[in-house]
């Protein structure tokens, strides 16, 4: 008889990868969910576009690297795309969609031979990469659908984002365009204006755009990656450590440098409930390459990356710094796990 | 002046650092053994000489004045890359192959007893003295010793030497189960 | 430690990190009671089941042994005896399948049952207490036991510690899946193992005993909570149920706390562990006196039928144990030894149970799954959430698979237990604990090596020492002989010793005889020809014996000369390298000049002749001595000399056939001949020559010719010498012709030979200074060749002509010394 020899252990928990990465594209569903809600069916054909580019770029990299295209079935790439895509302003271009996903996929990913390879997070280098190169298009959010001038339809959106021009022959800038004329951007971008034209935060609160809802949507989008998030956490797909670390950190940073200086800041919960941090929190420090694997390596990190978004959203250029924070801890990632190794058992501290 | 003055600041600093370099060099020196013997610590000992050179020793010197690191087929590849770490030369490919070459087998000497008529050849060519015996009495291998160096087949007159590979035991054995799969997708 | 041991009789638990909970299925087994099983065809009892070495095997093929008889006995440390599971014969004593994961064969013992199944003698000792706690660890020793629960570690090792024992964890864990054998014997036998667990306390009087059960056994911890009852040391602590909470380390930091140092044994702690099986096969072989002969093997697996706890002798193969819980293999069949995170694979079911197995598994693919391909590392870091000793099992990962073993163990590579549970939790399926082992075995094989090549190295650096002192010291020796010899010749030179003349030749012959036998011993490059040299020396001191007779020198004598002899002898014992061979010839030669001119001196009966002889000793010598170029001239002096010399002989010589001189004559002719070919300078020769024919024409007529006759063969024989020294180049020809030339000399020599000592002594001495002409190692070798031709020739020509045997030796003897 031939006898099957194998090596111990014999059984296996019964979550490959790409299980574990169909269960963070789950996840992100209610936050999606949300966005589409608040910036209309944009964000969908976003997602779509990238996913649909990090496809079909993953398949022609694993076919010029020899290696079986069927390694697309591990969803990385799917993975890939849907976090780009859901970063991406609902009606930016559609080629900003592809050239970032592609961007992901080739230079951030196989080029540095693959899936647990790469140095740096897929999507948000492809991100990065979008925000640099095409600044405006990259900072073009809508501001709640229920706040634009002009009724916009699911049709006019993909005719905005494949020819630029609605059925009306509307522009995007037009679309940006709020009910008292002025232009919208993120909350974050709104406070960071106001605080370069020297006004207070709690002035800046005042404005219309804060008075009609205008955080609203954001929140709850943030509020429903947060409760993607949790369901990870409790499937035990990603460990506690970088999200808590990552929020509490966030928030405590802001909230002390609030109490300090209040018209200069916004506050703490401004600060955690707005932009990307939750989505950040949850699917992009997590993601298990490019983050620190160590227990003590996870909380450092998010502390890393934490302080990094706190300093750029409120000295740096640009209003949201999650990308750049995250891109820089990444860097970070392999000293640290260098020095958080953990005490083995048997061994004296040190 | 203020030419001068910078300059000789510049000076002054660059003697201070200077002596601050020349003392840390001289405070923290760390003693390490010559090159020769950490090639020697490389190599394999077999004493064989296929190399070229009457054993491991000369064999590490010539190594130091600057021969190639390719040259000692016991060692193998792992040999050949532990030392051009060492020497910071390029990995070369053992001399008279082309490529990888697989990992050498471990061998010993083994005696044919029977037809050994104790010519005591072998015994003056092993390099480490593992061969036992007396002129015209029965020579024998310890197994313990030998290195496998090929060394006392080629002078015994009778050709009752030979070598065969280490067996594998439980004790020695490598985990070299052949059905863990070892295609990576 | 008083105060810990407080919080654990509280009832305090730790926690260690990591772990996993893979799905227990122990319901398969542990319903039905411990099986008996009928008796196997054959067992198979592998002489190492423990960790440690074999002990010596004391029974023979066709042996009958009863059950319970010791098949092998302990001599040294960390061994421990196997036991004939039952009575029958021994049929085979044979390297089998072993159980070890490689499935290589290891020396096994092979029984055929008689199936009367009768016990060996017992001696229980249910009151072991009176006996001494080496008399008790000896019997547990006697009885072979070692550590069931999977390490297999001699338990009689570790319970002779002798470091301070506080804490006895008895571990009745059992963390992996599947296995329920523990479970069983606790529910069964929780008063026996109880009773056990008193004879490790009675050794090593701990201050508590904790016995620790999976809270998944509620069963076996009221059987043993009620076994217990009234024993006020004993704690039955239910711990949680995680794997690998049963690991020996992890459980004393479940119980304690505290952490076994890495590389240390828990008793550094002051804690020893030993398990319910263990303890139960102590009650057993102590209080009832049966050694470990059977345990309890757990049979389970979906392709099981009736999957049940089953009590297996050791040595029973697998494939009995399955068939009779009627097993159902599958096309591809796979059946594990021990648990399904920690067990290995069979090669084959003719491997018998150890007495480390508690489990035989064989699942279905379902339950099971064969590995599949192996994915890349995502770095999720799962592993490292699941390893109890807190490494990081990606990064031991990373290092293994590269083979750069020094980062992995940086990484503490050599900490893993190999619980497999980061392999287990690992999305990817990447076998880490192989990689893990195979990166351990080779750096344990690399150590050895390199262990190895360091002996290696010493014992060449031993060896080369050893040859430059042997060669010192031959120097040294050499050295001190000449000086000895120089003193003893100034004193023999003050001695009046009265010696015939013979006695001076007995002694050059033995000097001559007794060279080969230094070249011999001392000279590699001509030991195979030495050897021959040698037996034909023996021979050749029978004939030069009877010359010695015939002589009629006395005992006392010859006793004087022997031991001239030998101090000669002692000089070229040092000659081994060409180095040391010029100048240990120069001083042979002077020490032969030296005896020789002694020899003619002390000789009064023969004075002249003596003379006669030293001399032309001394010129052959010169011409030993002499390189080529310059030959010549020495030739012509030489010559010079001997005539002078053979005339002085003649005058003194006693009257003898005429007719030899003629032949003589002829004979010197022959040589001649064969010298003519050579490049010796041919004018030189001739000259030679015609001044020998007038010599010898003149001797001829003037004196007997006896005295002539040796003075001739004595040119001749240095003809010889002239000729072995001619360059290696002309030699081949020139020996043909020499043996020629000699083959002539021979057969005439042999019918002058018979009364003529003087002859022998002659050409013995002429042929000694043969030996000289080795300052050039390259002609060295070539007349070794000569020398062997020679032999044989003169070898048959011994046979045929008797007369020639003494003459023909003596001069074989000389070539052979070259």
């Amino acid at each position: 008889m031939n006898f099957k020899v194998s090596s111990s252990p014999h059984n296996r928990i019964k979550r490959k990868t790409s299980d574990v990465m169909l269960a963070v594209i789950l996840a992100c569903i209610p936050g999606i969910l949300a966005q589409v809600w608040y910036f209309g069916i944009g964000v969908l054909v976003q997602i779509a576009l990238a996913i649909t580019a990090a496809l079909l770029t993953e398949i022609i990299c694993l076919r010029q690297r020899n290696r079986s295209f069927m390694q697309i079935k591990d969803n990385s790439a799917l993975l890939t795309g849907l976090l780009l895509g859901i970063c991406l302003p609902p009606l930016a271009p559609w080629w900003i969609a592809v050239i970032g996903a592609c961007f992901a996929i080739v230079i951030a990913k196989q080029i540095y031979g693959g899936l647990g390879q790469n140095l740096f997070n897929p999507a948000m280098a492809g991100y990065v990469v979008l925000l640099v190169s095409f600044p405006l298009a990259m900072t073009l959010w809508l501001p709640p659908l229920n706040l634009i001038e002009y009724s916009l339809s699911a049709w006019d959106m993909i005719l905005v984002i494949f020819t630029g021009y609605s059925d009306q022959g509307y522009s995007l800038a037009q679309f940006r365009t709020s009910l008292d004329g002025i232009t919208m951007a993120t909350p974050l971008d709104a406070i960071k204006t106001g605080l370069s034209n020297q006004q207070t935060y709690q002035e800046i609160l005042q404005q219309n755009i804060f008075n009609h809802d205008f955080g609203i949507g954001w929140m709850q989008v943030n509020l429903a990656y947060l409760l993607g998030g949790l369901w990870l956490l409790q499937r035990k797909i990603i460990n506690w450590r970088i999200p808590l670390t990552f929020i509490a950190s966030l928030f405590l940073l802001s909230g002390i440098c609030y109490l300090a200086s209040p018209q200069s800041i916004a506050d703490p919960l401004m600060q955690i409930t707005s932009g990307a941090t939750m989505f950040a929190a949850f699917f992009i420090l997590t993601d298990p390459v490019t983050a620190s694997t160590t227990p003590k390596g996870r909380i450092i990190y998010a502390l890393l990356v934490a302080s990094l978004v706190f300093v750029i959203r409120n000295w740096g250029g640009y209003p949201e710094a999650v990308a750049f924070a995250v891109l820089l801890a990444n860097m970070c990632v392999p000293l640290i796990d260098y020095y958080t190794k953990p005490r083995t058992y048997g061994h004296v501290k040190g | 002046m203020i030419l001068l003055y910078s300059l000789l600041a510049l000076g002054i600093i660059a003697l201070i650092f200077g002596a601050i370099l020349g003392y840390a060099n001289i405070r923290f020196k760390v003693e390490s053994d010559p090159l020769v013997d950490q090639i020697d610590e490389i190599l394999p000992q077999t004493q064989c000489g296929q190399c070229g050179y009457p054993g491991c020793k000369p064999y590490a010197e010539a190594i130091a004045n600057g021969d190639d690191i390719n040259k000692c087929p016991p060692g193998g590849d792992a040999t050949i890359k532990k030392l051009a770490d060492l020497t910071g030369k390029e990995v070369k490919p053992l001399a008279g192959t082309e490529g990888e070459v697989a990992e050498p087998v471990k061998k010993v000497a083994y005696i044919r007893e029977a037809e050994c008529i104790g010519c005591t050849k072998c015994i003056q060519a092993c390099p480490v003295d593992a061969i036992v015996g007396a002129a015209k009495h029965m020579h024998t291998v310890i197994t313990d010793e030998c290195t496998g160096c090929d060394l006392c087949v080629e002078p015994c007159p009778v050709d009752c030497i030979d070598m065969i590979p280490v067996a594998t035991k439980p004790e020695n054995w490598r985990w070299q189960l052949n059905a863990i799969p070892v295609k990576q997708l | 430690m008083d105060s810990l041991i407080e919080k654990i009789k509280s009832g305090y638990l730790w926690d260690f990190p990591g772990g996993v909970f893979p799905p227990e299925r122990k319901k398969l087994s542990n319903h039905s009671p411990i099986k008996q099983l009928p008796l196997a065809d054959e067992y198979i009892i592998p002489v190492k089941q423990h960790i440690g070495h074999p002990a010596n095997i004391v029974v023979q093929i066709g042996d009958s042994v009863l059950k319970g008889q010791a098949l092998t006995q302990v001599q040294g440390p960390m061994e421990l005896p196997v036991h004939a599971p039952t009575s029958g014969e021994i049929i085979a004593i044979e390297p089998r399948i072993s159980a070890h994961p490689s499935g290589l064969e290891e020396l096994a013992i092979v029984l055929k049952p008689d199936s009367l199944d009768n016990w060996c003698e017992k001696s229980p000792t249910p009151n072991y207490f009176t006996l001494s706690k080496v008399e008790l660890l000896d019997k547990l020793k006697q009885a072979g036991i070692s550590g069931l629960g999977g390490a297999s570690f001699p338990t009689y090792v570790k319970q002779s510690n002798s470091q301070p024992i506080e804490l006895l964890i008895i571990n009745g864990v059992e963390c992996e899946p599947y296995i329920t054998a523990d479970d069983m014997l606790m529910r069964e036998h929780a008063n026996e193992i109880v009773s056990g667990i008193e004879i490790f306390t009675h050794l090593l009087q701990p201050k508590l005993v904790v016995i620790a059960i999976e809270n998944n056994k509620p069963e076996a911890i009221a059987a043993i909570e009620a076994a217990c009852s009234g024993k006020t040391k004993f704690v039955v602590r239910a711990i949680p149920t995680k794997y690998p909470a049963g690991g020996e380390k992890q459980l004393i930091q479940v119980i304690t706390g505290q952490e076994v140092p890495s590389r240390g044994i828990t008793a550094d702690l002051g804690i020893i562990s030993q398990n319910i099986g263990t303890a139960y096969a102590a009650y057993k072989a102590i209080v009832q006196g049966e050694p470990l002969i059977e345990r309890v093997v757990t049979v389970t697996g979906e392709q099981v039928n009736s999957a049940q706890n089953v009590w297996a002798r050791i040595g029973t193969p697998v494939q009995f144990l399955l068939d009779n819980q009627g097993y159902k293999p599958l096309k591809k069949p796979r059946v594990i030894m021990g648990g399904p995170m920690m067990g290995f694979a069979l090669h084959s079911l003719a491997t018998p149970v150890a007495k480390m197995t508690n489990c035989i598994l064989a699942p279905s693919d379902k339950a099971l799954p064969a590995p599949e391909n192996e994915q890349a590392c995502i770095r999720c870091g799962y592993c490292a959430d699941a390893c109890p000793a807190s490494l990081l099992p990606q990064q031991l990962y990373w290092h293994s698979k590269a083979k750069e073993y020094d980062k992995a163990q940086d990484y503490k590579l050599f900490d893993c237990i190999e619980c497999g549970a980061c392999a287990y939790v690992c999305p990817s399926e990447i076998p880490l604990v192989q990689y893990y082992r195979i990166a351990k075995a080779d750096i344990k094989t690399e150590q050895l090596e390199h262990e190895k090549a360091e002996k290696a190295k010493e014992r060449f650096n031993a060896r080369n020492e050893r040859l430059e002192r042997e060669k010192q010291e031959r120097l040294d020796k050499h050295q001190q002989a000449a000086e000895s010899r120089k003193k003893a010749m100034a004193k023999d030179q003050g001695a009046q010793d009265k010696v015939a003349a013979a006695l001076a030749r007995v002694q050059a012959k033995k000097q001559a005889k007794e060279t080969p036998e230094q070249q011999e011993t001392t000279n590699k490059t001509a030991q195979n020809v030495a050897d021959s040299a040698v037996s034909q020396d023996t021979s050749a001191k029978a004939t030069a014996a009877a010359a010695i007779a015939r002589a009629k020198a006395k005992k006392a004598a010859q006793a004087k000369a022997e031991q001239l002899a030998k101090d000669t002898d002692k000089t070229p014992t040092t000659e081994d390298s060409a180095q040391a061979k010029a100048k240990a010839i120069a001083e042979k030669i002077k020490a032969k000049r030296q005896a020789e001119a002694q020899a003619g001196s002390d000789a009064p009966a023969e004075p002249d002749n003596a003379a006669v002889k030293t001399e032309s000793d001394n010129k052959d010598t010169e011409q030993g001595l002499t390189p080529a170029q310059i030959k010549a001239k020495a030739i012509a002096e030489k010559i010079k000399a001997k005539r002078q010399a053979e005339t002085q002989a003649g005058s003194d010589a006693p009257a003898e056939a005429d007719t030899v001189a003629g032949k003589t004559e002829s004979d010197n002719k022959d040589t001649e001949q064969g010298l003519t070919p050579a490049q010796i300078k041919a004018k030189a020769i001739a000259d030679k020559i015609k001044a020998k024919r007038q010599a010898e024409a003149q001797t001829g007529s003037d004196v007997p010719a006896d005295p002539d006759n040796a003075a001739g063969k004595t040119e001749s024989d240095n003809k010889d010498t002239e000729q072995s020294l001619t360059p290696a180049q002309i030699k081949a020809k020139a020996i043909a012709d020499k043996i020629k030339a000699k083959r002539q000399a021979e057969a005439q020599a042999g019918s002058n030979e018979q009364a003529e000592p003087e002859n022998l002594a002659n050409q013995t001495e002429t042929a000694s200074p043969k030996n000289e002409p080795e300052p050039s190692a390259a002609t060295d070798v070539k007349s070794t060749e000569t020398a062997e031709n020679e032999l044989t020739e003169a070898e048959i020509r011994q046979q045929r002509v008797k007369a020639a045997i003494a003459k023909a030796k003596a001069k074989k003897q000389a070539l052979g010394d070259k």
